[in-house]
């Protein structure tokens, strides 16, 4: 009998079978329920009926704006954060960095229901504002994510670089946008995934903070509360590729520099 | 006027309860049945009242009537131990929850298995119509057998006689549901916030720009439309002339004319509203964020005892035009019963626990909601915990006391002697109040009250109306803001462009002398 050898490819077992059950079984299912219709049977019409419906597209629009605005205003004021926080030599920045971070462990409902409040207070009628809240509350769910990728990819930067350019001649400024600048793309970029696919589905802000206004999330809900699987399933899949697309994309840049791979989170 | 216990803290405890370990050593045997019951969420007694909240009326159903009722294990321990303790074979029971009926109804079609379930009134006709429901058994029926308790003490209002509700030939649900609890739709609101009292009487509430941005409605689409019906035909329903057929068919009009007006008045309700909530109402009518608030007459209970904790006093409202009656039953499913007499026997056996007056006592003061459980002439606990519970105290004056008439509920002449503060009057009728009122609704608004039936096919109709009215319309961006955007995108992609190829087209021609190009 064969001795038992343990090897490493065999390590990948515990997340192959995940994969197999929790990531690609479920995607069979939309693919299937995404092309058929409520008898079973093949059909197109939930494709073509996602581009034929106004109320679709709207949401689309909707929820990329939303996203969009969320993600800039993150990069606003992650940046400068990030720059900060890497650059000083201020001894107890870690502690500064858990500040950012502490958020992150309270569970989101409750900050977010906090931010209710707090907003209440500064808006009044919070209802009234149902566009700005989500972005507010959004980038208040978020901003961890831009901000630690941002500060591990300038963190890494080599100092002799801008002590170089320096030495060059370039003053403070074109040394941040020649050097500093293109050296943090990925770590951009990485921020910029991590926030703007999120915030494209995240409704239960929206919900909390009263934004009557359906993203692609409450969408996809509405559908399935109503049974309408197929029409659901669509939505998510066409989702799905659009995120996928982006991703492509994003990947493009980041992948440029190898040495700054640690920067994606 | 007694507090209600529900405490904030049993959601979690909610969502499983299963029969405790007490019984493991019986539990082992072969024979032990487990009965899967799935409910609301916050929707049974679970137990464990302080000493101090023992309700102090006589009862007839614990070894000694003088101990009152108090909830010292959750119900479904109680039922477990009732039943096994007089059977010769024990059950189980597995306790499981649900959020919405619709989230029930996904549950179910993807294969979850149940033996009773407690959906609301549409949802038990979409089951019947779809042939899932197990009949109850004549013996559940037989009046005789003391133990039947569902039979015995159900209000005749609602289940058992020929006119009763469950009897009508539209709904026929006698003996293919039992009722548990039952209640109407209203405007929860704040009387010192609303102007004219006149306001909430209409579900044109939702759209006066008085009140802009401080109502909220429910975020499901059975509830806006129903309220949308009554804003569409308010002229009809209000109309003296008509008859509860007309009201009926009218609240239940699902054709295309009346989905594309109320989509009209959603889309008008939805900017003036301060949200379509799914929980949050019942804490921003406490706290004071909105002034009026569409709820279900149990959670306006609920809101109008927590607000009183809080020194604010809150009112219930039924809009004049109509209220939705409503009516959540216990129906037996086939896919989980099966051809086991054993199991049909425990499902019946645990309504009919439920049933018994004082567990229906136990269920009303934990959650809020109205029993269907009335008792009869022999048994008054139900009666006697709304007096203990509303009933005017000795020392008021006389003039100060209103005789409110329950006898549609509790049967022959039976009036509540009840402050007559808790009662707003509008001629000579009574169409809002507080707490007893949302609990009993006096018969006259039980007479413009009409139960919404299921969608059936248009379901998707009325869907798409949801979405039409909850998506971002395309068509209402202005142009100047098309443009605007337009602008910005094309000048960025302008700039990104010219940044890139600026050394092939502003650095053109050969180097200057001297230089070599690298």
């Amino acid at each position: 009998m064969k001795k038992f050898r343990f090897n490493r490819s065999q390590l990948c077992i515990p997340y192959a079978i995940f994969l197999i059950f929790f990531v690609i079984a479920p995607l069979i299912v939309i693919v299937y329920y995404a092309f058929t219709n409520g008898q079973g049977q093949f059909t197109f019409n939930n494709l073509t009926g996602f581009f034929a419906n106004p109320n679709i597209l709207g949401t689309l629009l909707y929820s990329f704006t939303l996203a969009i605005v969320t993600t800039l205003v993150c990069l606003i004021i992650a940046y400068p954060t990030a720059y900060i926080l890497a650059r000083s030599n201020f001894k107890k920045k870690y502690v500064l960095l858990l500040l950012f971070i502490l958020p992150m462990w309270i569970n989101f409902t409750l900050r977010i229901t906090a931010l209710k409040e707090i907003l209440s207070v500064l808006e009044g009628n919070i209802s009234e504002y149902p566009f700005l809240n989500s972005v507010i509350g959004m980038t208040f769910d978020f901003l961890p994510f831009m901000i630690l990728p941002l500060y591990t990819s300038l963190l890494k930067l080599d100092k002799n670089l801008l002590e170089a350019a320096s030495d060059l001649g370039a003053n403070k400024f074109t040394v941040f946008l020649r050097v500093t600048l293109p050296l943090s793309v990925p770590g951009i970029i990485s921020g910029i995934t991590m926030v703007l696919l999120p915030s494209m589905t995240n409704y239960v802000v929206l919900d909390m903070l009263y934004n009557s206004t359906y993203i692609m999330g409450s969408l996809i809900g509405s559908y399935f509360s109503a049974y309408d699987w197929n029409n659901g399933s669509m939505i998510s899949l066409i989702l799905l590729i659009i995120i996928f697309i982006v991703t492509l994309v994003t990947n493009r840049f980041s992948d440029k520099d190898a040495n700054n791979r640690g920067a994606v989170l | 006027m007694k507090k209600l216990k529900r405490t904030a803290a049993f959601t979690a405890a909610a969502s499983l309860i299963c029969a405790p370990f007490a019984f493991a050593g019986c539990a082992n045997k072969d024979d032990t049945v487990v009965l899967r019951v799935c409910s609301w969420e916050e929707y049974i007694d679970l137990g464990d009242w302080d000493n101090e909240e023992r309700i102090d009326i006589e009862n007839p159903f614990a070894d000694n009537s003088e101990d009152g009722i108090f909830g010292e294990n959750s119900m479904v321990d109680d039922f477990t131990e009732w039943f096994n303790d007089n059977h010769d074979y024990n059950i189980r029971v597995e306790y499981s929850t649900f959020g919405t009926n619709e989230d029930l109804y996904n549950r179910l079609s993807l294969g979850d298995v149940y033996d009773l379930v407690c959906p609301s009134d549409y949802m038990i006709m979409k089951l019947l119509s779809e042939n899932a429901c197990v009949e109850y058994s004549d013996g559940f029926w037989n009046l005789d057998n003391e133990e039947n308790y569902y039979a015995n003490y159900v209000s005749r209002y609602i289940d058992g006689d020929d006119d009763s509700v469950y009897n009508q030939p539209e709904y026929d649900w006698h003996k293919k549901a039992a009722c548990y609890m039952w209640g109407t739709t209203g405007l929860v609101y704040n009387p010192e916030s609303v102007e004219d009292e006149a306001d909430v009487s209409t579900w044109k509430m939702l759209l006066n720009s008085n009140y802009k941005r401080q109502v909220t409605i429910k975020d499901n689409v059975r509830d806006a439309y129903f309220a949308a019906l009554g804003i569409v035909y308010n002229d009809l329903l209000t109309d003296s002339e008509i008859t509860s057929d007309m009201r009926a068919s009218l609240m239940n009009d699902v054709s295309a004319d009346a989905i594309s007006a109320a989509e009209d008045v959603l889309k008008q309700i939805k900017e003036n509203v301060y949200s379509f909530e799914t929980d949050s109402g019942k804490a921003d009518m406490v706290t004071g964020k909105v002034v009026a608030n569409f709820q279900w007459s149990g959670d306006a209970v609920y809101i109008m005892d927590e607000a009183e904790g809080d020194g604010t006093e809150l009112w219930y409202s039924v809009p004049d035009e109509c209220a939705n009656l409503w009516f959540d039953g216990w129906v037996m499913l086939k896919k989980g019963i099966g051809n086991d007499p054993k199991k049909q026997e425990a499902a019946e056996a645990f309504v009919n626990f439920l049933s018994r007056p004082d567990n229906a006592v136990r269920n009303m003061y934990y959650i809020g909601y109205t029993s269907a459980i009335s008792g009869n002439s022999e048994c008054s606990t139900v009666f006697d915990y709304m007096e203990w519970n509303y009933g005017v105290e000795d020392d008021i004056s006389e003039e100060d006391v209103y005789e409110y008439d329950l006898s549609y509920f509790f049967g022959e002449e039976t009036y509540l002697s009840a402050d007559i503060s808790l009662f707003g009057f509008d001629g000579d009728k009574i169409n809002r109040g507080r707490q007893l009122f949302a609990q009993y609704p006096p018969e006259n608004v039980i007479e413009r009250s009409v139960v919404m039936l299921d969608f059936g096919d248009k379901l998707a109709d009325l869907n798409q109306m949801w979405i039409n009215v909850r998506c971002f319309d395309v068509s209402d961006i202005s142009p100047v803001t098309i443009g605007v955007t337009a602008g910005v995108i094309v000048l960025a992609a302008a700039a990104i462009c010219l940044y890139s190829f600026r050394y092939k087209i502003f650095i053109t021609g050969k180097p200057k002398k001297g230089y070599r190009k690298v």
